[in-house]
């Protein structure tokens, strides 16, 4: 047996070593993040927070929960997050169903499909073409455009595709049409396959940060994305706090250090039933007949 | 059906075979049965028309000097000017060299870290660590580069970044301008992404390791291969398929220095070597109005991506059997 010589013994502990430090390395950055955030205002600006808060204080959370705006765009980004997923959920499915089956013009409809993979329009005509549709500066402008999405679109309709033709005979023989299989039988069958592609979906919305950036007008319409990014990258810090003796008391890194982490919170929320899925599910989307 | 449908047919006076022809063809898609399927399909079609074909229409403008209140029948024609710009402008050439170069860098180290790491995660054989390895390496990819980004610039800072206070404190050396300075600019976009992805690219290698016939293995060690030699001769032709697969389909991202990541980190400090195809568009259309030379900059990255993913696909069918659908 290969793991019992001294060899092995050695590089094994070698291997776990690399390994749990480079998978701490991955959560790092987060949680000093997350120090920074619960750390006094002294202790941020003197640079001295590594991986635990220091003079604990929840004074960044209550300023940032103090801020309207910062709740408006939270809301907008719940919003935009649900309307869009619906809106996307419902087209994909509806046609991962169809394109499940062999018919003729399906062949068509895949290459109409996958050819938006394949080649895209370019940054400048789309947003062209938004203002063209007087979307701009409305929540449509986030939900619309990216609701085709030819990668989850093959993944659904492989999901389908592993369901035995012989429960859609028997329906049919029973005089079931094809709205009927479809919600009587393939999307309680197939809940594993939509919830991958319906979190796939809601985690896009709710990182996604340039099309608020380019069709909203008013920052209390943007989503929560793109408000981080306009104060975390851009460091507008205009937008924290409009009082001016507010801002020179805080410690405007505790604060975005907070905001940062609201922001991913939700995603490491979903992230336990994410990973349950999305391994079978890249894996199934990898895996043809 | 058929002999209603000829019957019908043979009361018309002109060109009664070519008519038969089109009937047949039109039945042959058999609407009466599937209707359904095709009302099904229609809203994705709708979307993909209006939201992803018209932009690639809206690529007229590139040999147009696009005013927006002309809009693209007012607007006059200008033929190649932009594409010439495109390619007589010092910056611009620029910014094809280093999206080139970013792209590349990545996609070499984003292939070969994640199967490196596949092979050393098969070799833990504790299943919670694996676990837990695995949860964490994962997590990365789905954090937008917004939080990433919030947080690279907070852990690289000149001023007292945890980063630049760790080398101090180990090493002893002054601090360095990660994001400011072009070299380390580069660097720290490469690094940083195959630490986003390394985890989430490495799980389709697990799979098809998982996939291997333990028998294999057995057999190996029988004629006496130690753990590295069935590495290289069990292992890995197994896993040879996908990385070819992963590998080819790559090339399609040779002009994606990805948008997302650089817009976030990059300033003017590091635009000479950092500026990439799709920052530029975003400056030199959205930002300065100059909407007709960043669409013909757009359409330039496109087609070209058009035809290396093109490539890539009949490539990947070729060598390893892959379709797309």
């Amino acid at each position: 047996m290969y793991h019992k010589t001294l060899g092995y013994k050695i590089f094994s502990i070698f291997n776990y070593t690399l390994l749990i430090s480079l998978a701490i390395l991955c959560i790092l950055p987060l949680i000093h993040v997350l120090a920074v955030s619960f750390s006094g205002k002294e202790a941020a600006s003197a640079n001295i927070i590594n991986l635990l808060p220091i003079d604990f204080t929840t004074e960044a959370y209550e300023k940032t929960f103090g801020n309207p705006l910062f709740l408006q765009t939270l809301y907008n980004s719940f919003y935009r997050t649900a309307l869009g997923t619906f809106i996307t959920m419902a087209v994909l499915v509806f046609a991962g169903y169809a394109l499940s089956k062999e018919f003729k013009g399906r062949n068509f409809y895949m290459w109409f499909i996958v050819f938006t993979m394949l080649f895209s329009g370019g940054m400048i005509p789309n947003y062209i073409l938004v203002s063209n549709l007087n979307l701009t500066n409305t929540v449509w402008a986030l939900v619309l455009p990216g609701v085709v999405n030819a990668f989850n679109l093959i993944l659904l309709m492989n999901f389908f595709k592993t369901i035995p033709k012989s429960l859609e005979e028997a329906a049919k023989i029973d005089g079931a049409g094809f709205f009927r299989i479809l919600f009587q039988i393939y999307l309680p069958l197939s809940m594993a396959g939509i919830a991958t592609i319906t979190l796939f979906t809601m985690v896009g919305h709710w990182n996604s940060w340039f099309d608020g950036l380019i069709y909203m007008r008013e920052t209390s319409n943007y989503p929560l994305a793109t408000f981080l990014q306009t104060i975390v990258v851009q460091q507008d810090m205009s937008k924290i706090s409009t009082n001016p003796e507010d801002l020179e008391n805080l410690s405007q890194r505790t604060v975005k250090s907070a905001q940062i982490f609201i922001g991913a919170l939700p995603i490491l929320l979903v992230y336990p039933f994410l990973q349950k899925y999305f391994v079978k599910g890249i894996v199934m989307g990898s895996v043809k007949e | 059906m058929k002999g209603k449908v000829s019957g019908y047919n043979e009361g018309v006076l002109q060109n009664p075979k070519e008519k038969r022809k089109q009937n047949s063809y039109l039945a042959s898609f058999n609407f009466k049965q599937t209707w359904p399927l095709h009302l099904l399909v229609l809203p994705v079609i709708i979307f993909a028309i209006i939201f992803n074909y018209l932009p690639m229409f809206g690529n007229i403008m590139a040999f147009q000097d696009y005013k927006p209140w002309e809009g693209f029948f007012g607007s006059q024609w200008v033929g190649l000017k932009h594409f010439q710009a495109l390619f007589e402008f010092d910056d611009s050439v620029q910014v094809i060299w280093n999206t080139f170069i970013i792209s590349v860098l990545k996609i070499i180290f984003g292939l070969a870290v994640p199967i490196v790491m596949a092979l050393l995660l098969n070799e833990v054989r504790k299943m919670s660590v694996k676990r837990s390895i695995q949860t964490m390496v994962y997590l990365p990819h789905f954090l937008s580069w917004v939080i990433l980004g919030g947080i690279l610039i907070d852990i690289l800072s000149v001023n007292g970044g945890i980063v630049n206070r760790l080398l101090e404190t180990i090493f002893n050396i002054e601090p360095i301008f990660f994001l400011g300075d072009g070299d380390w600019f580069r660097t720290v976009l490469v690094t940083s992404d195959i630490w986003k992805e390394f985890g989430f690219s490495m799980i389709v290698y697990l799979a098809s390791i998982s996939g291997v016939n333990p028998d294999l293995y057995e057999a190996a060690e029988m004629d006496g291969a130690n753990r590295f030699k069935q590495t290289l001769h069990v292992t890995l032709p197994a896993m040879l398929p996908i990385i070819i697969v992963i590998s080819t389909l790559q090339l399609g991202n040779i002009l994606n220095a990805g948008f997302d990541q650089v817009f976030n980190l990059y300033n003017p400090l590091v635009y000479d070597k950092g500026d990439v195809i799709d920052t530029y568009v975003y400056r030199m259309g959205l930002e300065n109005g100059n909407f007709s030379f960043a669409t013909a900059v757009g359409l330039f990255k496109s087609v070209i991506s058009f035809v290396l993913i093109v490539v890539a696909y009949r490539l990947a069918f070729k060598l390893a059997n892959y379709r797309i659908f």
